[in-house]
């Protein structure tokens, strides 16, 4: 039997959340406002109507691109994409092909057996979404609000090799969307969405370790599939169908396949000979975009810390556990609390591990996580470690040591309180209060001494 | 004198001196397209209630509430919920549109025959065709139907019917005006341009038209402003203007009688004052082959939009013409064959700008005939595309690179106009201005055409 080892190459598209639109000045706000509200003779694609680039996009467009360590592309073009669809306005998507804003990065993803590997980056661009199609009974309508919706693309290498660093992947993504503001990336609303290329390939015994092999002569799109899950599911459908139809001596072609979640399988939707030849050319209508180096560097500073960065500073420089560090990083809000209060904690001599110890442990970080508000202040986390941290002779034999110190040291409140003075304890407790310039819990050393003097 | 026969700059005194008042003028103009509209068929639609200063709009130039069909079947009955951004400019100038002007489908033409709604005819000779694709607006011009027009130039649109209907059109160079509402036949060569009485009223439309808009991306371009370049207007010579003859536009195919026209204007010119130069352009003769290529790859994209969906009709309404370009372009961009046509063409297009460049080094302005031919009878090329395509072969290569043109009555061949092309550098309208102006003076040319 022979070992198949799958490949997979996945294209994010992710819609920015620019204020207006791609090409005209339309509000790019299109979630749940009522139908063809947001347009105009651009993003409609009337005749005549002609684009006009949002630079704050490609300005997002190219932060992404910075964050996955791409090159920015002095010259770049946008490229006309040309096919029929009834919600594409005007017969053709303004994209990137051969020009891309950004090319050649990489990101470090890891998969569920905590294998670490580099993947490849081919090219993040910029593009424009297309209208939405409602199928309701025997007619079709269409909403043209989201039509010329900045979208970007991020294309990888086939690197992958399995699901769980697709959902990684994925989710570190989000991540830096999240943490460079420029898409609020909720997979659910379609701010980003997932397609993945899947083929699999025999693994020769003499192959080394690198991407130096030849690729599978096919592959297969997975496409239009609307969850992460899915798509997850999809691609380990895909990985078995492929290997058993390879062992069965078939030959596999290039084609597009949907995900039929009732039957939990895939389906043929397009196979290559009804391939579109898409025509791509250089957008007339549109001058081309120059990136100047000094334009590149100062985006580049402007960048927020990234979620790696952050987590190689936590646990490099904190000591912090690499757990620890990745739930402090889930996002911005979080990071930028937690940044607060080690600041803060310096000041006041409180350690960062206890902070990072508290805000893991806390009640509102478990509800943050879950949508909730962030509703504690940078100083209130360095209070509260302290105050935990002044009761902190919780150690039962040092307090008993203590106790004893004081009542060897005390024998007339101790004759008092046995006579039945039992006023004359709080004595007794306010001597290891003192001793212990007050880091003891009041309540536990009078029980202590309670014991003690039984 | 008729109020029709004023210019732009003339009726704009009169109106001033209260010679007569914007409901006469329009009445006059008015009469005129109901008296000889019908035979010469340059309007396919009259807006009555226009009230100040007349001018035709090419039909494919969006104009709110009126129908845009841009000559085509497939968008008849097509009203725009916008005004392109000239018209804009117009009606702050006190300008109104009193119609929609006949042309070919979608620009697509030569003769003003590819119009999905009957040729125009010309109006020195109703046999035969005023040229295109913006016939209607040349030939309204010629006939007194409009004080002026706009029309739109990709390969020569705007100066090879001026040259055949025998006004003066204008095409800037790209960049100059937004063509935010032109129905795009090709976008990095349409350019919206004016025909007119006088070399003086295209100044003005210039000035008008003109001028960076933010809904044109590629019109970056400062407002024209009439100005006084090196040499003055009122200076009634050439001196000192260096006046370059490229051998290419004189070869072949050139008719005798156009030539001695050309050559007669040409003399005129040096008697002037202006210095000849011989200057050569040797790329112009991949003009035509370049231009259909890239021309057709733009269209293939534009045309996609009227796929019946939103407006207009099914895709088979679309004329052969149209069709035909789709079918080139869609070839020229295919996969397997873009490097070998459409990338290589765009090369050819730089190397016919850098022949402008380099010819301009030494010649303020480049002249030549616009047409090879007179206008011809109608019918004659119609089933001929090539020899359609060849006659553009002087307006051309202006238009790929992006140059500013115009086409000047220069005098008759065949009791036909013929246009001198006075070509300039790139945003130096100012110059072929000019220089336009004091030859026509010169040649004073009053012959207009005789309609019954």
């Amino acid at each position: 039997m022979s070992i198949y080892k799958p490949v997979i190459g996945l294209e994010v598209h992710v819609e920015l959340n620019t204020k207006s639109k791609m090409f005209c000045s339309c509000s790019a706000d299109y979630f749940g406002k009522a139908p063809n509200t947001h347009t105009c003779p651009v993003c409609l694609g009337l005749p005549g109507a002609l684009p006009y680039a949002n630079k704050e996009a490609i300005r997002k467009c190219i932060q992404i691109g910075l964050a996955l360590n791409c090159t920015i592309s002095e010259d770049s073009l946008f490229e006309r994409k040309n096919y029929f669809y009834p919600d594409l306005a005007k017969g053709f998507q303004i994209s990137q092909l051969r020009w891309p804003l950004c090319v050649g990065g990489e990101i470090e993803v890891e998969s569920d057996f905590g294998e670490k590997s580099l993947i490849r980056i081919n090219r993040v661009h910029q593009e424009e979404d297309t209208g939405k199609l409602s199928h309701l009974g025997g007619v079709t309508l269409i909403d043209f609000n989201r039509s010329g919706v900045p979208l970007v693309e991020i294309v990888t290498e086939p690197d992958f090799t399995d699901s769980s660093q697709i959902r990684d992947y994925a989710k570190k993504l989000q991540q830096i969307f999240r943490y460079l503001g420029v898409s609020n990336a909720d997979m659910e609303k379609g701010d980003m969405r997932l397609e993945a290329n899947v083929s699999v390939r025999e693994v020769k015994s003499e192959e080394g370790r690198g991407t130096d092999f030849e690729l599978p002569n096919y592959r297969v799109e997975l496409k239009n599939i609307n969850s992460f899950r899915f798509i997850v599911a999809a691609v380990e459908f895909e990985i078995k169908r492929q290997i058993n139809a390879l062992e069965a001596g078939e030959k596999l072609h290039q084609e597009t396949r949907g995900w039929d979640e009732d039957k939990k399988e895939t389906y043929l939707q397009r196979s290559k000979e009804e391939a579109n030849d898409y025509r791509y050319f250089p957008e007339p209508d549109l001058p081309g975009i120059k990136n100047q180096e000094l334009r590149i560097k100062e985006i580049q500073d402007g960048l927020p810390e990234l979620p790696s960065a952050r987590i190689k500073k936590y646990i490099d420089q904190y000591g912090i556990s690499k757990t620890t560090a990745e739930t402090l990083v889930a996002d911005e809000s979080l990071a930028e609390l937690f940044d607060g209060a080690v600041k803060l904690g310096l000041e006041e001599n409180v350690p960062v591990k206890e902070v990072a110890n508290y805000l893991v442990n806390s009640p509102t970080l478990a509800s943050h996580l879950k949508g909730g508000k962030l509703n504690i202040s940078p100083d209130e986390i360095v209070q509260a470690v302290k105050e935990k941290k002044s009761g902190k002779i919780e150690d039962e034999g040092e307090l008993e040591k203590i106790a004893q110190e004081v009542i060897s040291e005390n024998e007339k409140s101790v004759n008092d309180y046995k006579s039945g003075k039992e006023s004359a304890i709080m004595a007794l407790v306010g001597g290891v209060m003192r001793k212990t310039s007050g880091k003891a819990n009041a309540i536990r050393v009078k029980q202590i001494l309670e014991r003690l003097l039984l | 004198m008729a109020i029709t026969d004023l210019t732009l700059v003339q009726t704009i005194k009169a109106l001033k001196d209260k010679q007569f008042s914007n409901e006469e003028l329009n009445q006059a103009y008015l009469n005129r397209i109901k008296r000889y509209n019908p035979e010469l068929n340059a309007f396919f639609e009259v807006n009555e209630s226009s009230g100040v200063i007349p001018a035709a709009v090419k039909s494919l130039i969006s104009t709110k509430g009126l129908k845009t069909s841009a000559g085509s079947k497939i968008i008849e009955n097509y009203k725009p919920p916008f005004n392109a951004t000239v018209i804009e400019n117009l009606i702050s100038e006190g300008v109104s549109v009193i119609g929609k002007t006949n042309q070919d489908e979608f620009a697509m033409g030569s003769s003003g025959e590819n119009s999905a709604f009957g040729s125009t005819k010309n109006p020195w000779d109703l046999k035969k065709v005023p040229g295109g694709s913006s016939s209607g607006s040349a030939a309204a011009v010629a006939a007194d139907l409009a004080v002026f027009a706009l029309g739109t130039d990709t390969g020569g649109s705007i100066r090879q019917p001026a040259s055949l209907s025998g006004v003066v059109g204008l095409k800037p160079s790209y960049g100059r005006v937004s063509r935010y509402g032109a129905i795009a036949m090709a976008s990095s060569l349409d350019q919206i341009g004016p025909f007119a009485k006088s070399v003086g009223d295209a100044r003005l439309i210039l000035e008008w038209i003109s001028g960076g808009d933010k809904y044109d991306s590629n019109c970056v371009a400062e407002k024209f402003k009439i100005q006084n370049s090196k040499f003055k207007i009122t200076d009634q010579n050439l001196k000192d203007v260096r006046v370059g003859v490229p051998e290419e536009y004189f070869g072949q195919g050139l008719d005798e009688g156009v030539k001695e026209v050309i050559e007669k204007a040409i003399k005129k010119m040096e008697e002037l004052g202006a210095e000849i130069v011989e200057v050569s352009l040797p790329n112009t003769k991949y003009g035509v082959a370049v231009y259909y290529i890239i021309m057709a790859s733009e269209v293939s994209s534009n045309l996609a939009r009227f796929d019946g969906i939103r407006l207009g009709g099914p895709r088979d309404l679309f004329g052969d013409e149209p069709k035909r370009r789709i079918m080139l372009g869609t070839f020229a961009l295919s996969s397997g064959y873009f490097e070998d046509y459409f990338i290589k063409a765009a090369k050819v297009r730089t190397l016919i700008k850098k022949d402008f460049e380099k010819a301009f080094a030494s010649c303020d302005v480049i002249v030549g005939p616009v047409s090879p031919t007179v206008a011809w009878n109608l019918g004659e090329k119609i089933d001929d595309p090539l020899k359609m395509y060849l006659s553009d072969a002087y307006t051309i290569p202006a238009s790929l690179a992006g140059i500013p043109g115009l086409s000047l009555p220069a005098g008759f061949s065949e009791n036909l106009p013929v246009g001198l092309q006075i070509l300039g550098k790139y945003m130096d309208e100012e110059t072929v201005l000019n220089v336009g102006e004091v030859l026509e003076k010169a040649l004073n040319i009053k012959e207009k055409p005789r309609l019954r």
